[in-house]
């Protein structure tokens, strides 16, 4: 006994005792899987950074914000990556985050520039529908809200993507948002805590559309080679979502974080993005076949501080249309 | 023996109470807001609705067990404890399959010409919440049944009770003792839910206190609110508890022979009775069973690597619970049977619990001392027990007190202590609830979430974690697969725990 747990202490003494340095990436659940982008990503940057790469998981991009304010400055994390525009507003004001000092990302559909978060994939908000069902989809939020179809979106309150929705409506119709809800109502079958949730109910047929990305559908083209699903066109625009990275302030290994960042930018890490993440690359790079069919003209995004003050009045306007 | 309940009882109140002062602390206070009062409104609603209905639907169910034997008896009580140990989420898309807009009652329905039934509302909170917890109240309904001995029924039997007399003599009193601790249960459980009551809700009418936790860290950052929140929480669980152990009076049967008596079970109309209440209750239990199967086979096929090593830490961590678990368990009943009755409430209270904030806590004690990571899977080990700790105590705390009642004068008198007394007359006597309430603490440790995803790096991912990170990655098919891998480890560990507790008993 005594022999094994000596064993078991100098195992875990072991990679300190080695001093490669190590970069710990905090991320949400879904990118450090196997069938994430973490693997690969992983790989590429030890090949070049002689450090060791540590990925910590943390639920979703909201709950990754909720822990950097839990741990404060003695956070163990040197880079986040994970956080989207509506959260930057909140994440730059726990001054826990550095400059990142990365040019701009290049491949995004609208100019994006912030010193402290840097985007590494984007992707626009739609809802996703079947084809053999629904041949004629709605064309904007007025077209579904005449229609009787059904359709799942996700809790502001608890989901990224639920929150991403109460800004495209916001950021479309503005002070006829509420209006916009009202006429929403009677279509939303119901709201779910998060996005696999709603997704999973509408694979299983429950709804005929549910809130999602531009993107879902090349997933089922390429992983599934199902041409069945698609994504309906609305008239009004669609809303971004822009997945960002940032250096910590109190990272002990300051210029490893932003060589990482710097990484991120690269075709090595963005090639891995579009099938993986399934979301947009925010480099220039050609993207898989089939992962594009056709895009929307019009991008929508509302700005850091226009987002954060956007949200609380969205939310009441959004809750009073849903509790009728 | 009793320095060591109180101790116990001492650190499941602690192991409550400290998470949530540490965030009130980290906060600086507590807060509410005017939107939570609607919250609780419908927290309770919900809460209470739920338990009656499941408690109700339970009592026929449980004593047609009690009374009947048929073929398949066994099995059919193992298996119609399965919902129960289903992931909620996994619960909701079985229960879909049966009655979602495409699902089998509605596809009737219509080749009926009749109008769709909508599951999105209050009534489809209810059916989830009923089909959750109609397996655990019916198990613990039974196990009052079979606790009374079997003399007194032959007694009845030799004085020709009428049916009714026998209700009004035995099984009355056994149901004033059981009923409040079951409907107590369902009540606190169904206090946290969440994603049964949102998604099933149909939106947010449908908000619980729990989901308002959860945004208060989640998006608004407000831990204040939060520790407000879980505390009135916890204090309305308090409250059920405290009603619950008010309410219960001990049957007092005495000790039976333990001999097996066949029995005349009523015949007429009371046998078509308890067979309508057992085929109805099978259909709406296995049917939505039978969807994950279906729906789960094609992924087992081809589950990802990182599945296998998920299920031996989950494994592994429903063991270590089991232990951890039945041991307080034990000592706060015993302490209980002798008449320390605050320790009933010390063991209710981690069922109202909210996780996200005894996670949150635990976080904020943690992480000063040591990276999370590095503690992941015995903090989730801890939790899992704690949150076990409510229902192991139910199931052991009525029949540690009906012991001494029965043996403990006896025990005394022949000066039986310590661990002579645990081998030859506790552990014996108990080893019927012991089993299930160890099956069952497994089964919900492999099944929860809880705060492993708040704690968990690449290496510890549970297998309940690899499936939600399958979900969130569009691999549907893979982690319908993982899902029936889990519920079918869930339920070999429950019916191996369950089965030995029998057996040693018998």
């Amino acid at each position: 006994m005594r022999i094994s747990l000596a064993a078991f202490v100098s195992c875990l003494a072991l990679p300190a005792a080695a001093e490669t340095p190590v970069l710990t990436v905090l991320t949400y659940d879904s990118f450090i899987s196997e069938w994430g982008p973490g693997p690969a990503v992983e790989k590429a940057f030890e090949a070049s950074c002689s450090c060791d790469v540590r990925f910590v998981a943390g639920g979703d991009g909201a709950a990754l914000l909720a822990r950097l304010q839990l741990e404060g400055p003695a956070s163990e994390a040197d880079v986040v990556l994970g956080l989207d525009t509506n959260l930057t507003a909140a994440a730059a004001a726990t001054g826990l985050f550095a400059p990142h000092g990365q040019p701009a990302a290049t491949a995004l559909p609208l100019p994006y520039d912030d010193p402290l978060f840097l985007p590494y994939d984007w992707g626009w908000f739609a809802f996703v529908f079947d084809r053999t069902k629904l041949p004629e989809p709605p064309k904007s939020f007025a077209d579904l809200a005449a229609s009787d179809l059904k359709i799942v979106i996700q809790d502001p309150r608890s989901s990224t993507p639920g929150l991403g929705l109460l800004m495209w409506v916001k950021a479309a119709h503005g002070d006829a948002a509420a209006g916009v809800w009202a006429g929403l109502a009677d279509n939303i079958l119901t709201v779910t805590p998060g996005w696999s949730e709603a997704y999973g109910l509408f694979l299983e047929g429950e709804a005929d559309m549910v809130l999602s990305y531009t993107t879902s559908p090349a997933y089922h083209r390429i992983a599934e080679g199902d041409d069945t699903k698609d994504w309906a066109l609305f008239s009004e625009g669609h809303y971004l979502q822009i997945e960002l990275a940032g250096v910590l302030a109190a990272s002990d290994q300051p210029d490893l974080a932003k060589s990482f960042l710097a990484f991120t930018q690269t075709p090595e890490f963005q090639a891995v993005i579009p099938t993986t993440n399934w979301m947009y690359p925010a480099a220039e790079i050609p993207l898989p076949e089939g992962f594009e069919t056709s895009r929307p003209e019009t991008s929508l995004l509302l700005g850091a501080e226009e987002a954060q003050a956007a949200r609380d009045p969205a939310l009441a306007e959004w809750q009073a249309a849903l509790a009728q | 023996m009793a320095s060591g309940a109180r101790a116990i009882g001492a650190v499941a109140v602690l192991l409550v109470a400290a998470p949530l002062a540490a965030v009130a602390f980290r906060a600086g206070g507590l807060s509410l807001s005017p939107a939570d009062w609607a919250a609780l409104r419908f927290t309770l609603w919900q809460a209470a609705l739920s338990a009656l209905i499941s408690v109700a639907l339970a009592v026929p169910v449980a004593r047609a067990l009690a009374r009947r034997r048929f073929p398949g008896r066994s099995a059919l009580i193992t298996l119609m404890g399965a919902p129960f140990l289903l992931p909620v989420i996994v619960a909701v898309m079985g229960l879909l399959a049966l009655f979602g807009r495409g699902g089998a009652v509605n596809a009737a329905l219509s080749a009926l010409g009749l109008p769709a039934l909508s599951i999105y509302g209050l009534q489809g909170v209810l059916i989830a919440h009923v089909f959750l917890n109609l397996p655990l109240a019916t198990r613990m309904i039974l196990q009052g049944w079979l606790a009374i001995p079997a003399e007194r029924f032959r007694l009845a039997e030799s004085l020709s009770f009428t049916p009714a007399q026998t209700f009004r003599h035995l099984e009355r009193p056994m149901l004033a003792e059981v009923l409040p601790g079951a409907l107590a249960t369902v009540f606190a459980l169904c206090l946290t839910s969440f994603a049964v009551a949102l998604i099933l809700g149909g939106g947010p009418r449908a908000t619980t206190l729990e989901l308002a936790i959860y945004q208060a860290v989640r998006f608004d950052f407000d831990l204040a609110h939060a520790a407000g929140l879980a505390l009135v929480q916890v204090l309305v669980g308090g409250a059920a508890a405290l009603a619950a152990w008010a309410a219960a009076r001990q049957a007092g049967f005495g000790a039976g022979l333990d001999r097996e008596i066949p029995l005349t079970a009523p015949a007429g109309w009371r046998l078509g009775a308890d067979a309508l209440a057992l085929g109805l209750a099978a259909l709406f239990l296995l049917a939505p069973m039978a969807a994950v199967v279906i729906k789960g086979a094609p992924g087992l096929m081809d589950l990802p690597a990182q599945v296998w090593p998920a299920l031996a830490r989950s494994v592994l961590v429903a063991l270590a619970s089991v232990l951890l678990t039945l041991g307080a368990a034990l000592g706060l009943a015993l302490g209980a049977a002798r008449g320390l009755r605050w320790l009933d409430i010390a063991a209710a209270l981690p069922l109202a619990t909210s996780g996200l904030v005894l996670g949150t806590g635990l976080f904020l004690l943690v992480h000063p001392l040591a990276p999370p990571t590095s503690l992941a899977l015995p903090v989730t080990v801890m939790v899992n027990a704690l949150l076990a700790l409510p229902f192991a105590f139910r199931l052991l705390a009525p029949e540690a007190l009906a012991l001494k009642a029965d043996y403990g004068r006896l025990a005394d008198s022949l000066d039986l202590r310590g661990p002579a007394r645990l081998r030859l007359l506790i552990l014996p006597r108990l080893a019927r609830p012991l089993g299930f309430a160890a099956g069952l603490v497994a089964a919900l440790s492999m099944g929860d979430l809880g705060v492993i995803a708040l704690f968990a790096g690449e290496q510890q991912a549970t297998l309940p974690l690899v499936i939600q990170r399958l979900t969130a990655a569009y691999r549907m098919e893979a982690a319908a697969g993982a899902s029936l891998l889990l519920v079918t480890a869930s339920l070999a560990l429950f019916w191996i725990m369950d089965r030995r507790g029998r057996h040693a008993a018998a």
